[in-house]
């Protein structure tokens, strides 16, 4: 178990060295642009380079990123180019939003894809039928459309919930719970809809397993069957599939964070892109890849735990 | 849906299903053609191309134009056909432009995305070595992070330039090319005919051209749909998140300004919702209607309706042809005592209203401590008949006809009575012992799970009995074989433990499926051997399924020879095997002796 603990925590490192390593590289490779970007139009020539020079992006790509990774090894991410804010503390206001987000939906994602898979592979007939069709209509559609449609129907038009805006649940947690309904419903629909059409597939594949007649032999009931043994051995391929999830649900965050205002990691990369804040953007970069790494690890020990195989 | 669902949801199943991408194309078409919900999406899809390419041109109203006497106009007036924009400008013709643009990134993300991972996925899949290994971990490295927030940190470098920027997304929705067209190419390389090719002298290039690329062109069209769907997804996402043009309409920035527009009206805001969720479902719908016209209709699970399986039944009841000639020999069903199958006919649908019977008007019977072997090829119905008597049939199958009595009452209609004997009175000794123990759970855990569910006793107790069985069934350490998982076992070991649980609630019955097919020569003698054993010890009953007349000649009091599922012969085994009266059997038995001479039941040498 150990060995395989410290195999994974070595491919996490290399991942996010590689990922912040090849950002860092194509972002910096024009820093002139950058300094532009900062500036706005209105500046002449020589005051851009001024920039440049100042920013330190006249040093080689490579001795840049050395800086930055040693710095950041300490904890120090930089100031802000455009409001001076140090960055460190702007994603540590920031991370909570989105883990929040992200956690609370794969948390439902998850109680609502077991319930509706196995429901789906055990009953088959028009259980089945609705949830194959439900799951590649919600599946396809872009979680920012189906947000667009939430706010629209919800918010505008029955005004039962907030469109906009985001309360800390230390100021009031019904308000915080209340303006977190939309924007996790709205990833909801198309994870639950993937994940449950996965966890329908593994447990059919797991039915026709021979090791479940065995066990229906011996007297076992059937509830035993299917959640205790069944479910338990769909759970591993589930659980990666859960994994590939949490990704697209960090990307749909950036664009669900924007819709519904929430000021989250998401909602910061999108400001720092839109402003040519890059020392905030590589830290949102940095801490997307460590959020995925962690969940991935997390994932793994789950597999170790569910599969003696992998436990050895 | 996320890029990164999209991908997995395309994965599964796909590389499943080779066989069925083989060249079809008329047919592939026709199919294709023939389902509804497939024209529809085909023709909303041309209409939207249609929309987005011609549509530019012949437009009345300068989509950039604003009128503010139009603004948040509503449909018809002042010649908007649907209406206008906060600033007064014509929805219908920005929608226009917007999907031309659409249409444009959509095919650019596809065509970098296809270029790379297509080209990429054969040469890894076909010569693998080093350029697999990179690829792959690349491949599995860009799938780490999200495609989003890739292109929103290369955004300072490429600037507001949609074009380029969907190239990138191109690049990054690579690997879902390239892992299904390697894994498909794995796959075909490995088939005989490629070896056969290759001896044939064809050069590489030629093989993948024609047989590779046949085989994987279905499921990668499949993709394709989701890979579009994508495209125009992220598209809009760029743009909304102001990453694009502002300058230029798109579905994207139409819904960013009716956003910020939405409780003055929501017209402007539904019209490009609408339109780019229906163009997305209609890829989709359209990718998995593909995927039902290249799958045969053998590969979809069949269902009958309770209707069907009872006009099935009645016909069978009312055809003569149903009912098999007596078993030649002398057949004992109606006196056995224990176990009794009167007239069992199991079928399996072929289509929704046909079926085809794999056990026909089967009978036979079994006495206390009577050992009954069930011979005959593999196909012919003997493990189907085992398995009725146990209730573990596919949950395809039906019931035509007949009657399972234990102890006089029918175990197939009556449920409680089912419930009531499996496990405590008739035990199931399978042929793969491996298959037959659950992979997650030790040995001990689920013997003694089915132990106690069985007879009632404490965990403790069943602990107890199963340690003591385990070393009965001959296993050396009993108590190391308890904790260990079943991958941590030998498979000569996993049936005796399996024979261990079948014995464990002490059942006065045991259905045994071919109990030594899967194991080493050397193992099967020593498993035959503990079987008779126990089987004389505790005065078992007992089906044994076998394809093997050594083994009916070492176990079995009588035989019944099963052909296309139906017992063509049925007799004590030493009558059988000395007076052969059917065909079939005495052919089976002229195999058996060609083979190796053939053994006489023990204490019966020279016989």
């Amino acid at each position: 178990m150990l060995t395989f603990i410290a195999k994974r925590l070595v491919s996490a490192v290399g991942l996010v060295l590689l990922v912040t390593f090849v950002t860092f590289a194509l972002v910096f490779s024009n820093g002139m642009a950058i300094a532009r970007t900062l500036l706005g139009n209105s500046v002449s020539e020589a005051e851009v380079v001024a920039k440049y020079r100042d920013l330190g992006l006249d040093q080689p790509v490579v001795q840049q990123y050395g800086q930055w990774l040693g710095a950041a090894l300490t904890g120090n991410l930089g100031r802000s180019y455009v409001s001076g804010e140090v960055v460190a503390e702007a994603i540590m206001t920031r991370l909570p939003v989105t883990l929040t987000l992200v956690l609370l939906t794969l948390l439902f994602a998850l109680v609502i894809s077991v319930g509706l898979g196995v429901a789906a592979a055990v009953k088959g007939g028009w259980v089945d039928r609705v949830l194959q069709v439900v799951s590649v209509v919600g599946g396809a559609i872009p979680q920012f459309i189906v947000a667009v449609f939430l706010v629209v129907t919800f918010a505008v038009t029955w005004r039962l919930l907030p469109a906009t805006g985001y309360v800390s649940p230390d100021v009031d947690p019904v308000m915080w719970a209340l303006s977190l309904v939309l924007p996790v419903t709205a990833i909801l629909v198309g994870a639950a809809a993937s994940g449950s059409i996965q966890i329908r597939g593994r447990m059919l594949d797991e039915l026709r397993k021979e090791y479940v007649a065995t066990l229906r032999t011996r007297g076992i009931s059937e509830r035993s069957v299917l959640f205790k043994h069944a479910l338990r051995n769909a759970a591993g391929p589930g659980l990666i599939g859960m994994g590939i999830l949490a990704i697209g649900m960090l990307g749909g965050s950036v664009l669900i964070e924007r819709v519904f205002a929430l000021p989250g990691l998401g909602m910061l990369a999108n400001t720092s892109t839109v402003s040519g804040d890059i020392p905030m953007l590589m830290a949102c970069v940095l801490f997307t890849i460590l959020v995925v790494v962690v969940i991935n690890l997390v994932i793994d020990l789950l597999l170790g735990v569910l599969n003696p195989k992998v436990r050895l | 849906m996320s890029v990164e669902s999209i991908v997995a949801a395309s994965f599964p199943g796909v590389p499943a299903e080779p066989d069925d991408a083989y060249p079809k194309q008329v047919p592939v078409l026709r199919r294709l053609l023939a389902n509804p919900i497939a024209v529809a999406c085909l023709v909303f899809l041309l209409g939207v191309v249609l929309f987005g390419i011609v549509g530019p041109f012949v437009l009345t109203n300068d989509p950039a134009d604003a009128r503010l006497e139009l603004t948040n106009a509503p449909p018809g007036t002042g010649g908007y056909l649907l209406g206008g924009d906060h600033a007064g400008r014509d929805i219908f013709s920005r929608l226009a432009v917007g999907t031309g643009e659409s249409v444009i990134c959509a095919l650019i993300v596809l065509a970098v995305a296809a270029g790379i991972g297509i080209t990429a996925g054969l040469i890894g899949g076909y010569y693998g070595g080093k350029f697999e290994a990179v690829a792959s971990w690349l491949a599995d490295a860009l799938m780490a992070m999200p495609g989003i927030i890739l292109l929103m940190a290369i955004f300072p470098l490429i600037g507001p330039n949609i074009r380029l920027a969907m190239a990138v997304f191109g690049v990054i929705i690579s690997p879902a090319f390239y892992r299904l067209t390697r894994a498909m190419t794995l796959t075909v390389r490995n088939e005989l005919y490629v070896d056969a090719a290759k001896i044939a002298g064809l050069s590489d290039a030629r093989i993948i051209g024609k047989h590779v690329l046949n085989a994987v062109r279905g499921p990668l069209l499949i993709m394709s749909g989701g890979i579009l769907g994508a495209g125009i997804g992220i598209q809009a996402a760029l743009e909304y998140l102001g990453l694009g043009d502002p300058s230029r309409p798109s579905w994207g920035v139409m819904m960013q300004d009716g956003f910020n527009n939405m409780y003055a009206t929501l017209l402007p805001i539904v019209w490009p919702a609408l339109l780019m969720a229906l163009t997305i479902v209609s890829l989709v719908l359209l990718g998995n209607a593909l995927r039902d016209a290249f799958e045969t209709s053998a590969s979809q699970s069949l269902q009958l309706t309770p209707a069907t399986v009872a006009r099935l039944r009645a016909e069978r009841a009312a055809d003569p042809a149903a009912v098999s000639a007596p078993p030649k020999g002398a057949p004992a069903e109606t006196a056995a005592d224990l176990l009794q199958v009167h007239h069992l006919t199991i079928a399996y649908p072929t289509s929704g209203d046909t079926v085809r019977a794999v056990v026909s008007d089967v009978s036979l019977g079994v006495h206390k401590g009577e050992v009954h072997g069930i011979v005959g090829e593999s196909g012919s119905g003997k493990s189907q008949t085992s398995f009725a008597i146990l209730g573990i049939l596919a949950p395809t199958a039906r019931i035509l006809s007949g009657e399972v009595l234990f102890d006089g009452r029918d175990l197939l209609t009556d449920p409680t009575w089912q419930r009531q004997v499996r496990g405590r009175r008739i035990g199931y000794i399978p042929q793969e012992p491996m298959a037959n123990l659950d992979p997650s759970f030790t040995v001990g855990a689920q013997l003694n799970e089915g132990l106690r569910e069985a007879t009632g006793v404490s965990k403790a107790e069943a602990k107890a009995t199963l340690l003591a069985l385990l070393a009965r069934v001959g296993i050396k350490d009993p108590q190391r074989t308890y904790d260990s998982y079943p991958h941590q076992i030998s498979g000569g070991m996993a049936q005796r433990v399996l024979i261990a649980g079948a014995i464990a609630p002490d059942p006065d019955f045991l259905v045994a499926d071919e109990p030594t097919t899967a194991l080493d020569v050397t193992v099967q003698a020593e498993v035959l051997e503990l079987l008779r054993e126990l089987q004389a010890e505790r005065g078992l009953g007992m089906i044994l399924v076998t394809h093997n007349f050594g083994v009916v000649a070492d176990l079995c009091d009588r035989v019944s020879v099963m052909k296309d599922g139906r017992i063509v012969e049925s007799n004590t085994t030493e009558e059988l095997f000395a007076n052969p009266q059917d065909d079939y059997t005495r052919m089976l038995l002229s195999a058996t002796l060609d083979a190796a001479p053939l053994r006489r039941p023990l204490g019966q040498e020279g016989v």
